[in-house]
């Protein structure tokens, strides 16, 4: 008797801390404000985007919910639950910036149509839709007073990417200025590349010894910036090839580029006055198979032991082959690319490696083409502009200002 | 025989042939060499006629109707007009049209994935409140690195005084970083070569009747032959 007393009492006690916690959610559920259907911005139309103000509500456990309709009338699908702690206009400042009052409204994308609750695969957001929302704690749903609709559409101008924009355009406009001030002078200063002086003393090595001079070109075709300047270096290289009455062989991996070779080589011949000594045959293609490629070169250098290799140009995994090949054997290799993870075999088995930008300012050093040099020039002082952007903007991030942090911000 | 056993075989054959050539170039490389570059030329000449010709361009324009497929398949086409000098001003349009395209999509990305993105993490703040040393220590080591590297790469200037000495630590920087993905790489490679390792053990077992142990003896075999053959011809041919 004594213990269902006791438990009689425990019950209710339960039963008056509980009511008023159910009592007091009910209470605090306030309906969403300042619902809103728009196209979403920068996006190539295939969503939605609805926002609306953070509720009073928003704790643990109270979701938004938001159902679409094709028309004013229904039928209202329920199409997602948006939890109220998360989902917030500031998760996606590619579309509403970097604004502080974001952290307040709510936001999400709609990307797909759902035909019933467990639709997993919605149809595409295509025409106007229709949504409506709702807050919930789990017991009770207070619904939005009021439908919004919105069409999606397609954005021909991405403005997230305003900031690259503006930077293109002045890098652009720094080239194009140095690019004409090159045609007026083509003797604009370039420092000396060390790695250029020993392409002279490889070749001269190379007559002496009596063996060939292997040049590649690289992996990549000629829409490549490291093909372009690797045949440009080429074409002096053959130059004075044809002077010292050497040899030159070019495997390649690109038939077209294995044609530009070809002409290259041969004008260069001419300009040496040796078009007879000429061999097209020494400039050939082998296949577009990177590991046959590498095979085939290593075999080419096992058998022909060039006195100097010349690796000029885009490579990958192929590059540690060769080049050890080549240093097996015992062969001058002077390496110039710009493919950063290659760059480390090559200067372990290099004799000279050109680094990065160096391949492309050799070329331009060689051959004193206006557009070389002037955007080599350019692209300097937008160096200059970083290095001055990197000090300002860490000196000014340090002190509290993000200004340059967001001016720099990608999506 | 079955014919898993007939491509161990071939696959312990072939490795071994490759390998020969870390003694020097010899008949055995040189086939496998010609094997591979013939199988490679066929292959890509293969995929070229049914994924690009036949499923790239017949089937969708034949059978699918998609006749906006002309357009780049006159531009593909224009391309080997550079064989013919009088009309090979025609293969600019489709160059043009490919490195227009190329920069439109390369510079953008290159522009916020390289130098914005890179920009971003160098200039944040070098110590919060509470930071430690650490944090602080390694956040200027970065702008230094980057900066110094930046004007290694500067070739406008002399590298001399200053410019030179900066230029240095650049180099340093560089060096280290290359050091790091040199270690990286070969680690990579090293479990290639343990892959190749594995087969050739799998190879040599019973149920490939011994086949890498078989073929390493064989090749080794006519490898002394060849060379002994080979020197005494040298030989003959030098006293006469």
């Amino acid at each position: 008797m004594h213990k269902a007393r006791t438990l009689i009492i425990l019950l209710s006690a339960l039963l008056l801390v509980a009511i008023p916690v159910v009592a007091q959610d009910k209470a605090q559920l306030t309906p969403p404000e300042g619902f809103t259907a728009f196209d979403t911005p920068n996006d190539i139309g295939n969503s939605i985007s609805l926002v609306w103000r953070a509720s009073a509500s928003n704790q643990e456990g109270v979701n938004y919910i938001v159902y679409a309709a094709p028309s004013e009338t229904g039928p209202w699908i329920e199409q997602t639950r948006v939890l109220s702690t998360l989902g917030y206009k500031s998760d996606a400042p590619q579309y509403f910036g970097l604004a502080k009052e974001n952290e307040s409204w709510h936001f999400c994308e709609i990307t797909g149509i759902k035909k019933d609750i467990n639709d997993e695969n919605p149809l595409p957001v295509t025409a106007t839709t229709y949504f409506k929302l709702s807050v919930s704690n789990g017991i009770d749903i207070i619904e939005f007073p009021g439908i919004v609709s919105a069409a999606p559409a397609g954005n021909w101008f991405d403005t997230s990417k305003l900031n690259v924009l503006i930077f293109v355009s002045i890098f652009s406009i720094l080239i194009l200025y140095f690019i004409s001030l090159a045609r007026k002078n083509p003797n604009l200063f370039i420092r000396h590349i060390p790695g250029l002086d020993a392409i002279e003393e490889t070749i001269g090595r190379a007559t002496e010894m009596g063996r060939p001079i292997l040049y590649l070109n690289g992996l990549l075709d000629m829409s490549s910036l490291s093909t372009i300047a690797s045949t440009s270096i080429l074409g002096k290289v053959a130059r004075k090839v044809a002077n010292y009455d050497s040899q030159i062989m070019v495997p390649c991996y690109d038939p077209i580029v294995m044609s530009v070779c070809q002409e290259v080589v041969k004008e260069s011949y001419a300009e040496a006055g040796r078009p007879d000594a000429f061999k097209e045959d020494n400039i050939f293609f082998i296949t577009n198979d990177q590991f046959a490629y590498a095979a085939a070169v290593d075999g080419i250098i096992m058998r022909h032991k060039p006195a100097a290799n010349l690796f000029m140009g885009y490579y990958y995994a192929e590059s540690l082959l060769i080049a050890e090949t080549g240093v097996a054997t015992g062969a001058m290799q002077i390496a110039g690319t710009d493919a950063i993870t290659q760059l480390p075999f090559f200067i372990t088995t290099c004799d000279y490696t050109l680094m990065g930008e160096e391949l492309y300012a050799a070329s331009a050093y060689l051959s004193r083409e206006p557009l070389q040099l002037g955007s080599l020039k350019g692209q300097d002082y937008s160096k200059g502009f970083i290095i001055l952007v990197l000090i300002i903007g860490t000196i000014a991030s340090t002190a509290g200002s993000a200004f340059f942090i967001n001016l720099f911000r990608t999506f | 025989m079955d014919s898993t056993i007939i491509g161990g075989w071939i696959a312990a054959g072939l490795t071994l042939f490759m390998f020969s050539s870390l003694y020097k170039d010899n008949p055995f490389y040189r086939f496998g060499e010609h094997l591979y570059l013939g199988l490679s030329v066929g292959y890509v000449i293969l995929k070229v006629i049914y994924a690009n010709i036949i499923g790239g361009l017949y089937k969708p324009l034949f059978e699918d109707h998609q006749y906006l497929l002309i357009i780049p398949t006159i531009l593909g086409l224009s391309l080997y007009t550079r064989f013919f000098p009088k009309i090979a001003w025609i293969s600019r349009i489709t160059f043009a049209f490919i490195v227009g395209y190329g920069s439109g999509l390369t510079i953008p990305r290159i522009i916020a994935g390289g130098i914005f993105q890179q920009i971003e993490k160098v200039i944040t703040p070098l110590g919060k409140n509470g930071a430690a040393w650490w944090d602080i220590f390694s956040g200027i080591i970065i702008v230094i690195g980057v900066a110094s590297v930046l004007i290694y790469f500067f070739f406008s200037v002399e590298h001399k005084g200053i410019i030179n000495k900066i230029s240095r630590v650049g180099i340093y920087f560089v060096m280290i970083a290359f050091g790091a993905s040199f270690g990286y790489t070969v680690m990579a490679r090293m479990s290639l070569l343990i892959g190749r390792s594995y087969d050739l053990i799998e190879f040599a077992t019973p149920k490939y009747y011994y086949a890498s142990i078989v073929l390493l003896v064989l090749i080794v075999l006519i490898l002394i032959l060849y060379e002994t053959m080979r020197k005494k011809e040298e030989g003959s041919e030098n006293n006469a």
